[in-house]
Formats: structure tokens, C-alpha cells, sequence
């Protein structure tokens, strides 16, 4: 209760100091948010493509439909299938209408016709996707495959790129906050040198003199750490609408409070922990 | 409670601020410590609460060894030994309760209960109306007065006072001097370093005096056989008492060494 007494004297008194410190620690965590949702949601997105080993053939618009059922029963015979499931062009239109259904525009442009027949099919092991997927391209009454393998594989390539620019991002903005800390911490003890001064001779021990300073870091950090976790989290909620559409059929979305209320929790702790080691060094720098 | 054994001090530039110093001194005493500027007086306080090493020699105060004291002890030896700073080392942002209050915060001492003693020690000193001003608005006395109310707060065994009436008209200088007595007949051992000759001769306390870093004299002696002559403690409140009445005039004849 003291130390908030006295941080809020310090921070009236050097507003631009404090309104530097909170801001550099918000943007920390502002990045530390932001890049926790895209990591968090790309990895949702590759398991779900993960956990359906799939290929989609598409067939040609002449394929007859005793050739497509001779290549089903081929395939099954294989042992390899978990499920193979025809889809007819009528079919297909139907899909797309459901899923385009606000959109009258792209209902028009739409006929049966355009729409290919397709086999969907599902494998029980990983592994089997790949020589199944050779048939299918080989089979000439096949116009495209579509390999999720492929998909997971370039979401993987991504996923891996946003997490090293992410942790280097964090990497350096934590350095950033961290020495701008020091230096505002430092300007802080160098205005009460004199004061300090007069509390050892009265007979302060080191702590009762640091113990201030390293409150206040750990209070900026912490101011920080949740406005930067407040607006990410606005963002996303806002952008959840938006973002679920786009995804559309990916169960990322919405992202459960808890989610949130953890993330916090953990910022609120790092940045604490941030400020308090800042403000340390500070005041082993300046404090001797 | 103060013990000097050979003391030196040679400061940085090889010039010896001390030399050889030896002299003890006993709880409940009242010793001047006299001699010129750069004598070595605040030298010997700078010691005295470990601010500084000595050069050569031992010092003891309060049963602790000052030279071999842990880093670690020094707060506790600081919150045993009071200290009115030549300087007085007020804090300029802090009201004269919170500047009372702060010996009080260090030691620990609960909020409420140290509101208390500071309010205490401030009607002791006269500064009850004056508790919420800045130090600022208070004049040399006041302030002073202030310094010694500090110093007074955790009732220590020893008050140190470097020259408390250094830049104070006579009348005021007594008002110390009085206030520096009154606490010393409750028991605390003062030394008080000054070069108003005035009041030192008028008290007839033990007197060492420096030169130049050298110990030239030490009545510890002499004091003791004035005391078997007379009744001190009377003859000193009745001095205090003429020179509070009778400062006005002597103001002009006031000298300072």
C-alpha cells in the first residue's frame, strides 16, 4: 500500500517517464498477444487438416459414372480405406449453395455443370495417403487431386516463419523494454541520489531502499502487460466474426474465455518479472 | 560507549585528516568536540557511524567494532547512534512529520505506532504546529531543532551533533544547546563537535579539542574534579538560564573560533 503510495507520487511527478515505460511494455505484450492467436490458431488449423488424412479426386466432365465406380471398388479393395464417399455434381451444387448461401450473386454464376463429381476419401494411417493419391493421378478419368498433405505441409512452412519472426520480435522488444527500464529507472535513482544518501546514513538497509524502484517496474510492467493484452484480445474478439468466415468450416473459433483469462494471467506474471529484473539491474548500476 | 584507539584517517590525496587519535567516552557523558574547520571533527563522526574507514587504528561504539563490522551490521549501528548532520540532510520533499516518520519506516515500526512517537518527539522539541510544512517554511532553528528531533526518534544510545549551532543567533544556539542537555540528562550519551566557544565555556562539560587532526586536549581530568567541587547539573541550568535571558546583549561580544 506504501509502495502504491509512493509509485503514484513518482509517476505524477515524471508522467512522460512512466507514460515511456508503460507504453514500451505494451507494446511487448501487445506483440506477445497478437503472435500467441496466430501461433495458437495456425497450429489449431494444421491439426484439424491433420486429423483428416483425406485426398479429394475430382473427375473429368466426361468421366462415366461405371469407370468412377470401378476406381471406388479398386480402392477399396487396397484394405487401406477408412471411408470413401462419392459426391455428384448435384451433390457438389448442394454443398456450395449451403455455404455460399448469403451470397445470391455467386448462387446465379453457378450451375451443376461447373461443379465436378468427386471422391473423398480417407485413409485409417497417414502414411497411405500418398500411394492412394498416386492412383487417383494416374487414373486418366481424373482431372485434379487435391492432397491435404500438401496443405498441412505449406501451413506447417508458415506456421514455423510467423513463430521465428514472432520470437524475434518478442526477443527484441523485451530487450528494448528492458533498457529503456534501466535508463528511466536509473534517471529515477540519479533525481534521489541526495535522498538516498540521507536514508544509509540514517540507517536504510539496501533493500528498503531498491524494494521502491523494483516495485515500480514491476507496476509499469504490469500496467503494460494489460493494456497490451486488452487491446489483442479486443482485436480478436472484434475480428471473430470476420476471421470465422474466412475460416469457414475450421473449428478455431470463437476462442474460449478461458484462453484469455490464462494468456493474462501468464503476461501478468512475465511482465512483472520483466520490470522487477529491469529495475534490478537499474539499481545495480546506479545503486552502489 | 565510544572508545578511539590511535585513530588516523589519511584521506585520498596522502593528507592525513586524523592522526593518531585516542579517546573514550562514557554512557551518559557530554563532550564537546571543539577545534577550527578542518580540525577533523566531521571526520570523527563520518567514523563514528562507519561513512568512512579509518586509516589506521581501532573504534569502538555502542560494543561494536566499527573497522571489522560487516557491511550488513551497518544499518543496525546507524539506527543505534543518532546523527544531527552539520548539513542537517532533511528531506525537501517531505513534510517535518515525514521527515521524523522515515528513521521510524526504516526501523520498521508500524505507521500508526510511529505516528505517535514522532508526534511525541515533536512537542518535545516544539514543533508540534509545524508537523505538516515543508522544510522550507521553517527557519535555521526550526530546523534544527528538526535535525535533533530526527536524530532523537529511535531513542538511540548516542546522539551525535555536528555543530548544531553553527549558523544560529546566540538566542537559538541556546535553545539547542538546552534541548541537546535536557536529552542528555535522560541518559543519552551526546557528542556534540561546535566552535561557539560561548556555550562551551559556560557548560562545564568534558572538552577534546582538535587542531588540525592532532588531539590537543582533553579535560576529561578536569571535568571530573570540577564536578567534586560543585553541583554542576544546578550551575549549568542556571547558566543556560542567564545566557537565555541575558543573549540579546551579548550577541555582539558573541565570538566564534
Amino acid at each position: 500500500m506504501k509502495h502504491f503510495k509512493t509509485t503514484w507520487r513518482n509517476m505524477r511527478r515524471s508522467p512522460y517517464q512512466a507514460f515511456a515505460a508503460i507504453l514500451i511494455m505494451m507494446l511487448t505484450f501487445l506483440t506477445v498477444s497478437f503472435f500467441v492467436f496466430l501461433i495458437g490458431g495456425s497450429s489449431e488449423v494444421i491439426n484439424y487438416f491433420e486429423s483428416k488424412p483425406q485426398v479429394t479426386a475430382f473427375f473429368k466432365n466426361d468421366a462415366k459414372q461405371s469407370d468412377i465406380n470401378t476406381l471406388e471398388n479398386n480402392l477399396q479393395s487396397t484394405g487401406k480405406i477408412a471411408s470413401i464417399k462419392f459426391v455428384s455434381k448435384d451433390e457438389a451444387l448442394k454443398i456450395y449453395r449451403e455455404q455460399n448461401k448469403n451470397d445470391p450473386l455467386l448462387l446465379d454464376l453457378v450451375t451443376a455443370d461447373i461443379l465436378p463429381a468427386s471422391l473423398e476419401i480417407s485413409t485409417t494411417q497417414i502414411e497411405d495417403l500418398a500411394p492412394i493419391s498416386n492412383t487417383l493421378k494416374n487414373s486418366p478419368i481424373v482431372q485434379e487431386v487435391v492432397y491435404q498433405q500438401d496443405v498441412v505441409s505449406a501451413l506447417t512452412s508458415w506456421t514455423s516463419a510467423i513463430r521465428k519472426i514472432g520470437l524475434a520480435l518478442i526477443v527484441v522488444l523485451s530487450l528494448v523494454s528492458v533498457f529503456i527500464m534501466v535508463t528511466i529507472i536509473g534517471i529515477k535513482i540519479s533525481q534521489k541520489k541526495e535522498d538516498i544518501e540521507i536514508m544509509r546514513l540514517i540507517g536504510a538497509s539496501n533493500w528498503y531502499i531498491r524494494w521502491p524502484f523494483i516495485f515500480e517496474g514491476m507496476f509499469y510492467g504490469v500496467i503494460g502487460a494489460l493494456f497490451g493484452w486488452a487491446i489483442a484480445s479486443g482485436v480478436l474478439w472484434y475480428s471473430t466474426p470476420f476471421l470465422e468466415s474466412f475460416l469457414r468450416g475450421i473449428p478455431v473459433l470463437p476462442v474460449s474465455p478461458l484462453i484469455f483469462v490464462e494468456l493474462l494471467g501468464t503476461e501478468l506474471v512475465l511482465a512483472a518479472l520483466l520490470g522487477a529484473f529491469s529495475s534490478y539491474l537499474a539499481v545495480l548500476r546506479y545503486l552502489k | 560507549m565510544i572508545k578511539l584507539d590511535k585513530v588516523s584517517k589519511k584521506f585520498g590525496t596522502g593528507v592525513f585528516g586524523l592522526s593518531d587519535i585516542s579517546f573514550d567516552i562514557e554512557k551518559g557523558e557530554f563532550v564537546f568536540l571543539v577545534g577550527p574547520t578542518g580540525s577533523g571533527k566531521t571526520t570523527i563522526f563520518r567514523l563514528l557511524i562507519r561513512e568512512t574507514l579509518p586509516s589506521e587504528g581501532s573504534i569502538f561504539v555502542n560494543g561494536w567494532d566499527i573497522v571489522t563490522l560487516p557491511k550488513q551490521k551497518i544499518p543496525h549501528l546507524r539506527k543505534k547512534v543518532g546523527v544531527v548532520f552539520q548539513d542537517l540532510k532533511l528531506l525537501s520533499d517531505r513534510t517535518i512529520l515525514e521527515n521524523i516518520l522515515l528513521p521510524l519506516d526504516v526501523a520498521g515500526v508500524s505507521l500508526n505506532e510511529a505516528k505517535v512517537k514522532a508526534e511525541e518527539v515533536l512537542t518535545q522539541v516544539g514543533l508540534i504546529s509545524h508537523k505538516d510544512k515543508f522544510p522550507i517554511q521553517l527557519s535555521g532553528g526550526e530546523l534544527q531543532r528538526v535535525a535533533i528531533a530526527r536524530a532523537l526518534i529511535l531513542s538511540p544510545d548516542i546522539i551525535l551533533a555536528d555543530e548544531p549551532t553553527g549558523n544560529l543567533d546566540p538566542a537559538t544556539s541556546w535553545e539547542i544547546v538546552k534541548l541537546l542537555s535536557d536529552i542528555n540528562e535522560k541518559g543519552t550519551t551526546i557528542l556534540m563537535a561546535t566552535h561557539n566557544l560561548d556555550i562551551v565555556k559556560s557548560l562545564a562539560k568534558r572538552i577534546i579539542e582538535l587542531e588540525k587532526g592532532h588531539l590537543v586536549n582533553d579535560n576529561k581530568n578536569n571535568k571530573e574534579e570540577k564536578e567534586k567541587k560543585s553541583h554542576p547539573k544546578k550551575e549549568e541550568e542556571k547558566e543556560i538560564k542567564e545566557k537565555e535571558t541575558g543573549e540579546e546583549k551579548k550577541e555582539e561580544k558573541h565570538e566564534t573560533l
